[in-house]
């Protein structure tokens, strides 16, 4: 009923093949990012941009990050704080060392430093798997994060060892720093977000997908038919830090506008960007935006449903939240261990068929 | 999914349906109740806004303006501290106090841009004391700076006066917070000849096993601490465990409170820390808080923490930002003031002793008075010692003020940098 297929022929591969293969859903998803565009910047404010939407998107892209990585190649990270770190000094540094770059190079350039990094971390995933490697990483995101920590170079020598981004522009249009506007803010995440979003899709239908695939499904069938683990998973780990530390130079530069490496990369980051990819659904692209949503907006709708409206008391309130969330992820895996992704894929799935199931 | 959708639909409704402005005086608390900082952030807020009901249930508000609390639980995190931010700055805030080094650094530019005062008391950027850059950010009474220079000043008293050949252990939480003295002691072991070793303490800080070691190990002479949150009680705790002289520890006064002396019991005897102000609860002010809040049911808290040091301190955040509000209304001619107006009654304030003995707390904090060029006070501090066996702090000197030699050139040379940065023109010229 909600979705009308009748008449929605498939004459080509091409047809066949595209990321939306229903024609209702390509309507959604069309009308949706005509309202992401074109609607919400004329009605965005301060709070929406900086409590709810930019952070929401950040997030998406990190954990889209993650999802190449641990949902696609089958590789568990929990380095992810640390790479954000990576992308947020490196884009501080090149922020503060080239004043008149455009910003949206400065962020690319941040994700291909953090690339970098992650290739050089990626490294033992060549000889250890599973839980082995998540020790690895971990390694990866306790010693990121001394790094910064100690090395008085990657703040510039401030005395509190915080980073705070200047102002810095698109065309003349400030997008970091104070005076920055909601709209040019939210719009630049967005831009960034969708297109990378875009590019991950394809990537995942495609030969480097597919090879990351079939590295998780089995790694040594995969060598043996000719994929090379070296390749498909360094790849894995290059592209997925690339999207970890762009979103982590927007963490810092757009959203935050200042951190510290300790509080704001901390391995509660990393395992919150592993649970929005295991809630969000592994190996899916819309899991990860369904898990950052999941777990950066609820908290604020919480919070927000509880205090300002029920004038309840915020300590009151802010354990509540967690007790909330804590169930409300439980929840969620036991009706579907699959994630929010399969949750959705099966409700259309019975949309399609409704209301004449088989 | 469905229940996505009914959540975005309850965020719209929950975020359009938001309580409207009323034309009260609005004073927001970025407070925390929760998580492993909340020992110390529960005092600080309760003192915050039973003192902030007081002046509404006796006085009637400011000057016949009532005050409106908003409350907005931080944990202490940046991020939560940023959606505070915004969710409160649209409903007329006229002053921030974060509680928080690390979320006054994220406020600081923000704040500056949307024309809020910001007042970080004897926390915060240091620097922001310079009022020629930091034309919206106050931290008086006195800042960390004047902090570590008093510590030091203290323990050459102890010594004779002679520090040359000592050693000196700072123990800090490894973030903006913790790291702030840190240039102010490596300028006055040079002019002391002291050496200065670093330990730092990562968050949250309740795992100090290995920082205590190196104390034992290495046998500093003094150790000073800019502790917070758990990792005070931890400290002190671990301190006695290794039979460290007590009174050769000390504090700063964010780790100085009753809060975090008491768990170690006897073993915290002698423990000292600096003091913004005068510990314990002998006021004339507690009988009208009785009276008008406590009594009422009006109280912020359970009661439990009244008259401790964290208690008091929020109050006199908050009756320092009700002057201020006072201030801003006799300038201005007008009872209803907004964020600018309280800025300008900010950097006029005044404090005298004759002034804290009206509002009902003679001899508490210390004189002061802020100008244009100087946003931080006196810069002048007590130190207080731990009397496990009367369970009470008792104040063992007079105000000893900061070497303003080491520590105005140094703020100085931070808030010319910043200005370099962010392009900013000095004032009071």
């Amino acid at each position: 009923m909600l979705y009308r297929e009748a008449g929605d022929f498939k004459t080509t591969y091409r047809a066949d093949e595209q990321t939306f293969p229903i024609r209702s859903e390509r309507w959604l998803f069309w009308t949706v990012m005509v309202l992401a565009f074109a609607v919400v910047p004329f009605f965005i404010n301060d709070y929406w941009n900086k409590a709810v939407l930019v952070p929401f998107l950040v997030w998406a892209l990190a954990a889209l990050g993650l999802n190449i990585l641990t949902g696609y190649c089958g590789q568990v990270s929990l380095g992810t704080g640390g790479f954000m770190a990576v992308g947020a000094f490196a884009c501080y540094k090149i922020m503060t060392a080239f004043p008149d770059l455009n910003m949206f190079i400065v962020v690319v350039l941040s994700g291909v430093v953090t690339a970098g990094v992650g290739i050089l971390f990626g490294l033992p995933s060549l000889r250890i798997k599973g839980f082995y490697l998540a020790v690895a990483t971990l390694a990866a995101q306790f010693f990121l994060i001394w790094v910064f920590n100690k090395f008085p170079w990657f703040y510039n020598y401030s005395a509190s060892g915080q980073i705070t981004a200047p102002e810095r522009t698109i065309l003349g249009i400030a997008v970091t720093g104070p005076n920055s506007l909601p709209w040019a803010t939210y719009l630049f995440c967005l831009t960034i977000v969708f297109v990378f979003a875009w590019v991950a899709r394809n990537l995942t239908r495609g030969r480097i997908g597919r090879s990351w695939m079939a590295i998780r499904d089995m790694d040594i069938a995969a060598e043996i038919i000719g994929v090379s683990p070296l390749r498909a998973k360094l790849s894995a780990f290059a592209i997925s830090s690339f999207y970890i530390g762009m979103a982590g130079a927007l963490f810092f530069s757009v959203y935050l506008g200042a951190a510290e490496v300790t509080e704001a990369f901390g391995i509660d980051k990393s395992f919150l960007a592993l649970f929005m990819v295991i809630i969000g659904g592994l190996g899916s692209i819309l899991g990860s935006f369904l898990g950052a949503g999941f777990l950066v907006l609820l908290p604020v709708l919480f919070k927000n449903i509880m205090v300002n409206q029920f004038g309840w008391p915020t300590d009151v309130a802010a354990h509540l939240q967690i007790m909330l969330i804590g169930g409300l992820i439980i929840f969620f895996l036991i009706v579907e261990p699959h994630g929010l992704a399969q949750l959705w894929r099966l409700t259309k799935e019975k949309l399609r068929l409704w209301p004449f199931p088989y | 999914m469905k229940l996505t959708k009914i959540a975005m639909a309850g965020v719209l409704a929950a975020m359009v349906s938001a309580p409207p402005a009323m034309a009260d005086l609005v004073f927001p608390a970025l407070s925390y109740r929760t998580g492993p900082y909340a020992p110390n952030g529960i005092p600080f807020a309760d003192g915050y806004a039973d003192y902030l009901t007081l002046i509404n249930e006796r006085d009637g508000g400011i000057n016949g303006e009532k005050i409106r609390l908003v409350e907005c639980e931080t944990g202490y995190n940046t991020e939560k501290g940023v959606e505070c931010y915004e969710s409160t700055k649209g409903e007329g805030a006229l002053i921030y106090q974060p509680l928080s080094t690390g979320i006054t650094y994220q406020l600081i530019p923000k704040a500056t841009a949307d024309g809020i005062p910001v007042h970080s008391m004897g926390y915060g950027r240091t620097s922001a004391a310079n009022g020629k850059v930091f034309k919206w950010v106050f931290n008086y009474p006195a800042t960390y700076w004047d902090g570590a220079s008093i510590a030091v000043k203290h323990i050459m008293d102890q010594e004779g006066g002679d520090l040359s050949g000592k050693k000196i252990a700072l123990v800090y939480h490894n973030s903006a917070y913790g790291k702030e003295p840190i240039r102010t002691l490596e300028e006055l072991s040079k002019k002391h000849g002291f050496e200065l070793m670093l330990i730092p303490v990562d968050h949250p800080g309740q795992e100090q096993k290995s920082q205590w070691l190196q104390i034992r190990r290495e046998r500093p002479d003094y150790v000073l601490m800019w502790g917070w949150g758990v990792m005070n009680s931890v400290a002190v705790q671990e301190a006695a465990n290794i039979r460290f002289p007590m009174d050769h520890f000390i504090g700063i006064w964010w780790s100085g409170s009753e809060n975090d002396v008491e768990p170690a019991g006897d073993g915290a005897n002698g423990y000292k820390a600096l003091a913004l102000a005068n510990p314990g609860g002998d006021y004339p002010i507690y009988e009208d808080l009785q009276k008008y809040v406590y009594d009422a049911g009006k109280s912020a808290g359970d009661g439990t923490h009244t008259k401790e040091v964290l208690y008091n301190r929020g109050m006199y955040a908050a009756l320092l930002a009700v002057e201020a509000a006072k201030k801003a209304q006799e300038i201005h001619d007008t009872k209803q003031i907004d964020a600018a107006m309280m800025r300008d009654g900010m950097e006029a304030l005044e404090i005298t002793s004759a002034k804290m003995t009206e509002l009902g707390l003679p001899e508490f904090g210390p004189e002061f008075s802020v100008s244009c060029e100087n946003h931080g006070g006196s810069g002048v501090g007590k130190i207080q010692q731990w009397d496990a066996s009367a369970g009470e702090w008792k104040v063992i000197t007079d105000w000893i003020s900061a070497d303003r030699e080491i520590v105005d050139p140094l703020i100085a040379e931070d808030s010319m940098a910043y200005a370099q940065e962010n392009n900013i023109e000095e004032r009071c010229n």
